[in-house]
């Protein structure tokens, strides 16, 4: 596979503005050698969702986090039509508004919103945590663990995930009942695009890129992580016993801890 | 990636000999000359595909063309994109989508000002610093002489890997002669040296070149002098910047993106053209003599405005100067105060023997892909080049081709040698669809569909065999 240099797409129907919502938490002490590290939700999810635990806590580490909605999730203006593309477009453009080269972060389809992103600018890392990059098995296997919820999805109508699906049994009622009903939607075109699975081009300037998931992920089977890291050339690292959303659920600090020393290990 | 120390950078251990004078050798490392757009684009990739980088800028800070702080950059207060901005960023790293379809100069700079922050290429700039001489070395590599601008200091020599010759062509005035012109009273100047409306009121103005730069001048003429003539050698077709409710471009590619062949776009453009602007000659200008997209786009929504309202009065080419007027072809004498010669620029590259990039009769380069010449396989030009787009996508795929190019060179000789001999068959092509008309710039306009195609023929021939094993996988 080779990058495609004729985007007749890119440039005779470029994606409109949006107005985004972008959350940051600086370091005390910023360093200089950490590369800044952008946050992109699954669909549903909003920027919030990296707010809760994972920005804290890597700001904590010295590094300069941000967070973006993609337009129509979290604080961002509304989109019903929204496409993968406009989501990596969102990406893109808050990444290349950063004063350094930034590392992404996606979660789920947001994963695979960071893979498409990694084709348009060129990350100094990314990692791909609990990556949904879609296909019909992906319906199939949601339409196995919640039949209801995925159901009207298929149709074009909301995507309703379960609480079985994100979180562990550690994380306590009240919190996951509290995520779940902060949990939207993603544009019924996107949810398609998703099943469609259009494979992400080939990512520009040759960065480094981390999988990272659970072998008890109720979303992401494990034999799609092991598709989607061989992709990239490695193995996912593993956290047994975890929910789908690793950056909320009870033990949020091992994924982030085990990506922070990734960055700071290989001086990305 | 932290930068190079300056002990890295000097090593007096390796020093070598050329003419009795020190050569200080930079072993792997690339030497950009220039640090506008191309340049930056040309370290930036070169840094991405693991090389080192010796980037010599004479002004003091980055942008080239764009930095209108500096005596030499071609832009005037009103300059604003003639291609709308998807046609005119980087691809990796996009302009803000809040910005308007045709950003004004000044974001330009700043633009590139933040590419080269936010990619870390300052510490790899020399500011200050002018190429005095290239020349080829053994083994083919290169001993690049510079000194600080202006001609101070002593000169030194270092020894290069390769060089990327990214000085730009918009910097040297191309002036026409003329009969007369040194006894004429009024004011002449290139378009290089006008910068602003406010040397224009209450003058009378002409303005020389039917070009961008000249529709542009005579359009800000038109709103402050007192009159305006606008001479053209030949009838253009002069593009609104906006057609069916989309920026120009952006309409022709979604045509090119529906394989409509050349021909047909031809004619959908005239027609479109013809039904919404109209017949041209109403206006006083000459018919064009050429079909559309066969000179280079004049994008201008303003300059038949002002035609319509008679601020601006179309006149033919000059064919003599006298002491207090102009003689035009057609024999008619108009006597303006000023005359703005925006005539354009030609490239130049002084500090190179000129048989190095294989020049012509004319002086003009022979080069594959308008960027390799044929005998010097770790020499390359980037961003001579005139597109019906704009620059930066193309320099960008261009220095990547040069990144991969090199590399591939290091590593794998026998490729890199069926590449250069198949490559040596297409030395001195155009990339063009249409018959460009004559100019002394139209040996390097390029239609960017017709060029980028050739490019992505060249990238993937020059794909990593690494990177096609592991996507194989």
């Amino acid at each position: 596979m080779s990058v495609r240099i004729i985007r007749t797409r890119d440039w005779a129907d470029p994606v409109a503005p949006a107005r985004r919502e972008v959350r940051t938490a600086t370091p005390e002490l910023p360093d200089d050698h950490k590369p800044p590290v952008l946050f992109v939700p699954g669909f549903g999810h909003g920027a919030w969702a990296y707010a809760e635990h994972w920005m804290e806590h890597a700001a904590g580490r010295g590094f300069a986090v941000h967070a973006v909605s993609p337009r129509g999730h979290g604080g961002s203006e509304p989109a019903p039509r929204a496409t993968l593309r406009a989501y990596a477009h969102d990406v893109v453009q808050v990444a290349a508004a950063l004063p350094h080269q930034a590392v992404l972060v996606g979660h789920g389809a947001g994963a695979l919103v960071v893979a498409h992103a990694l084709a348009r600018y060129p990350a100094r890392a990314g990692v791909l945590t609990a990556p949904v990059f879609g296909g019909w098995a992906t319906l199939g296997l949601a339409l196995r663990r919640n039949l209801f919820g995925t159901l009207p999805a298929a149709f074009g109508g909301r995507l309703r995930l379960a609480r079985r699906q994100l979180f562990s049994r550690d994380l306590p009622e009240p919190a996951a009942r509290g995520y779940l009903g902060r949990i939207g939607h993603a544009s019924a075109r996107a949810q398609w695009e998703l099943l469609r699975a259009r494979p992400p081009e080939q990512p520009v300037g040759d960065p480094p890129v981390l999988v990272v998931g659970t072998p008890d992920d109720r979303v992401v089977p494990r034999t799609a992580l092991d598709n989607v890291a061989r992709r990239y050339g490695g193995a996912p690292l593993l956290f047994p016993g975890m929910g789908h959303d690793l950056m909320l659920d009870a033990r949020w600090q091992e994924p982030l801890d085990a990506i922070l020393d990734w960055l700071e290990k290989g001086d990305h | 990636m932290s930068p190079s120390t300056a002990n890295e950078r000097f090593d007096p251990s390796t020093t070598l000999w050329r003419d009795g004078r020190p050569v200080y050798d930079r072993r792997d490392t690339v030497c950009v000359v220039g640090a506008g757009a191309s340049g930056l684009a040309a370290v930036k990739n070169l840094r991405e595909h693991g090389f080192g980088v010796d980037c010599y800028e004479r002004e003091t800070s980055v942008g080239g063309a764009w930095n209108w702080r500096h005596d030499r950059s071609p832009v005037y207060a009103s300059t604003h994109l003639i291609s709308s901005k998807p046609f005119t960023q980087f691809p990796d790293f996009p302009m803000p989508d809040t910005w308007p379809d045709y950003p004004h100069h000044s974001q330009l700079l700043s633009y590139l000002e933040r590419y080269a922050d936010h990619f870390d290429l300052k510490p790899h700039v020399w500011f200050g610093t002018e190429v005095v001489k290239v020349e080829p070395a053994e083994d083919s590599s290169w001993d690049v002489t510079t000194r600080s601008s202006g001609g101070y200091g002593s000169e030194r020599t270092h020894r290069y890997l390769a060089v990327v010759l990214a000085n730009g062509h918009n910097w040297a005035p191309k002036l026409p002669a003329y009969e007369g012109i040194d006894g004429f009273r009024g004011q002449t100047m290139h378009a290089s040296a006008y910068k602003d409306a406010k040397e224009l009121p209450g003058r009378k103005v002409l303005v020389v070149g039917g070009g961008n730069t000249g529709c542009d001048i005579a359009v800000e003429a038109a709103t402050a002098a007192s009159q305006t003539w606008h001479s053209t050698r030949r009838g253009y077709w002069y593009l609104p910047k906006y057609l069916l409710g989309r920026p120009t471009d952006q309409v022709n590619d979604r045509m090119l993106a529906a394989r409509l062949p050349l021909g047909l776009r031809q004619w959908l453009a005239a027609r479109t053209l013809r039904l919404t602007v109209g017949d041209q000659s109403r206006f006083g200008l000459p018919k064009p003599d050429h079909k559309v997209f066969e000179t280079h786009p004049i994008a201008n929504s303003q300059l038949i405005y002002h035609l319509g309202h008679g601020t601006i009065t179309p006149v033919p080419d000059i064919r003599r100067f006298h002491r207090g007027s102009v003689e035009l072809t057609d024999g008619r004498h108009i006597e303006p105060d000023v005359v703005v010669f925006a005539t354009g620029y030609l490239p130049r590259f002084e500090f190179l023997a000129p048989e190095i990039l294989g020049a012509d009769e004319h002086g003009r380069p022979t080069l594959y892909l308008h960027m390799f010449p044929r005998e010097h396989p770790t020499l390359a030009v980037t961003g001579l080049l005139q597109p019906d787009s704009g620059l930066f996508p193309l320099v960008h795929w261009q220095s990547v081709l040069i990144a991969r190019w090199l590399r591939l060179r290091d590593r794998d000789l026998e490729r890199a040698a069926a590449f250069w001999s198949r490559a040596s068959a297409d030395v001195g092509k155009r990339w063009n669809r249409a018959r460009v008309k004559d100019s002394t710039r139209h040996w390097f306009e390029v239609s960017h569909f017709d060029y980028l195609k050739a490019l992505q023929g060249a990238l993937d021939e020059l794909t990593p065999a690494t990177a096609t094993a592991r996507s194989a996988r």
